[in-house]
């Protein structure tokens, strides 16, 4: 008993999932059916973040799956073994059947997780999202006071709300995870985000430091963090962390343009996890699609999700480590982190089968870190708010707010 | 942490797994996982049964009386390694206290 009883303490330690099944090697071996999946409800969204993660060619409203089309969707998902679900968007509360559609999650026993702006909830529909069985919500703050995080956001108000919603939803005894996405327009207020999390009785929070493409990309220059900004930024983190240990779970994602290796995008390339688009695409990550000449298969095809997983030519392009041009083929961390991000490298070179540049390693790094750098020194503050008509720029004196 | 914050895990204890933590039986993978927010635990089989007794109701005492008549071995052992197992998953936000033990 006593050996079992250590054991299990080592087994319970908060390992990737994955990793943990795959040392016992079930059949959520490599390439598996994920354990998690996001489901980007729509690309409908009140908020105009300049960094916004949906690609710049948005799925209008008409092209979305409905209802009955997600449901057998979460059905199929469930029955295949994946065992959570993220509705996300755009806004996935611009859905008018998110209530079904959690409900539904809840039926074919999916766990759901709510990823929201916030915005165009009310306490009526929170509550009947919890009664739907939803069990986890994250709510998206652009900054710790409304200047700067109705700029961010381009929308005015939203941070008063927000701060409404977080505390019906504890409330509502619902688990609450704040995110917050960093950049050089708010990192100054980094402290005080951290301790509003902590006032607003949130478990986890989120510092993800924007990932430059689509949006981000073309608001690199407003957006790029300096390297001051970032050693503080890690410094902050660190710090609260242990303060806050048994408070505030927080969750670090640092900018790859200064790290010295590419992260683990995704898990690798197919891995791990996908995501559904609004119109029904099954996508290697939410980027994917910026990717030309990768041809995606919908829900709506005549294939099975686990058909699409397994078998598609965009799936099976950048799996595993066959693929993998020099220096990656030969590099003692190309299963750490499998050659880094396919989108950034296509982004950043036009080939998604270089080397991520945000590895040192690659040709290329240098280049792109010295154009960051000039970009973060540089004193363009103008964002290019996200929207259908392909982007508006921010106006003197009058924000997108 | 909200649910989970700052508890102590004793034999007065009476724990459950809080709203966000689900303890089920993944059919395809054939195997115990703990679902929480982004995260997914593998639990092992003694760690399934002690969770298993977590019912907000059951106190940490009874669940080792019950272990110990199981197993037939010395409650003491028992005792230290199901409380010190408990601590680490509340530690960790997995376990809570049945709610009029906090609020």
């Amino acid at each position: 008993m006593s050996d079992i009883l250590t054991d299990g303490k080592a087994a319970t330690a908060p390992h990737d999932g994955l990793s943990v099944l795959e040392q016992r090697r079930s059949t959520a071996e490599t390439f598996g059916i994920p354990l998690a999946v996001l489901a980007e409800l729509t690309h409908r969204c009140p908020l105009q973040c300049p960094y916004c993660s949906n690609p710049l060619e948005l799925d209008r409203g008409g092209t979305e799956l409905t209802t009955e089309e997600w449901k057998k969707v979460l059905t199929e998902l469930a029955e295949i073994g994946v065992l959570q679900i993220h509705f996300s968007g755009g806004e996935p509360t611009a859905r008018k059947d998110l209530v079904e559609l959690v409900q539904h999650a809840s039926d074919v026993g999916l766990y759901s997780n709510l990823i929201t702006s916030a915005v165009l909830l009310t306490r009526e529909k929170l509550s009947a999202l919890a009664d739907a069985g939803l069990c986890h919500v994250q709510i998206s703050f652009q900054g710790n006071e409304p200047m700067v995080a109705d700029r961010v956001a381009g929308l005015k108000k939203a941070h008063e709300k927000k701060l409404e919603v977080a505390k019906w939803t504890r409330e509502l005894d619902l688990p609450l995870t704040v995110n917050a996405v960093m950049h050089r327009q708010n990192l100054h207020q980094l402290s005080d985000i951290i301790q509003m999390a902590v006032d607003l009785d949130a478990d986890r929070l989120e510092v993800a430091n924007v990932q430059y493409y689509g949006w981000a990309l073309k608001n690199r220059a407003a957006l790029m963090p300096t390297m001051a900004q970032i050693e503080e930024t890690s410094r902050l983190v660190e710090e609260a962390e242990v303060r806050l240990k048994g408070i505030l779970a927080i969750d670090y994602v640092v900018p790859d343009y200064y790290a010295l290796r590419p992260k683990k995008c995704m898990g690798g390339w197919g891995r791990q996890f996908f995501n559904i688009s609004p119109a029904g695409k099954i996508l290697p990550c939410h980027a994917a699609e910026s990717i030309t000449g990768l041809e995606f298969l919908s829900v709506r095809s005549n294939h099975s999700i686990a058909w699409i997983w397994q078998n598609s030519e965009a799936f099976n392009r950048y799996r595993g480590t066959g693929w993998m041009p020099e220096p990656c083929q030969s590099c003692e961390f190309k299963e750490i982190d499998f050659g880094g991000c396919r989108c950034q490298a296509f982004a950043l070179t036009g080939d998604a089968g270089n080397t991520d540049p945000a590895c040192t390693l690659s040709p290329m790094h240098e280049q792109i870190f010295k154009q960051a750098e000039q970009e973060a020194a540089s004193d363009n503050n103008r964002f290019l708010y996200r929207n259908f008509a392909g982007g508006t720029l921010e106006t003197e004196g009058e924000h997108g707010a | 942490m909200a649910l989970g914050r700052n508890i102590s895990v004793s034999e007065a204890s009476r724990p459950k797994l809080p709203r966000h933590a689900k303890l089920k039986f993944d059919e395809t993978r054939q195997v115990w996982v703990i679902l929480a927010p982004e995260r997914v635990l593998a639990p092992d089989e003694i760690a399934v049964e002690v969770l298993q007794l977590c019912d907000g109701v059951r106190s940490v005492s009874a669940m080792i009386d019950q272990l110990t008549a199981k197993y037939a071995a010395p409650r003491e052992a028992i005792a230290t390694d199901v409380i010190a197992m408990l601590q680490d998953l509340a530690d960790k936000g997995f376990l809570t206290e049945a709610r009029e033990k906090t609020s």
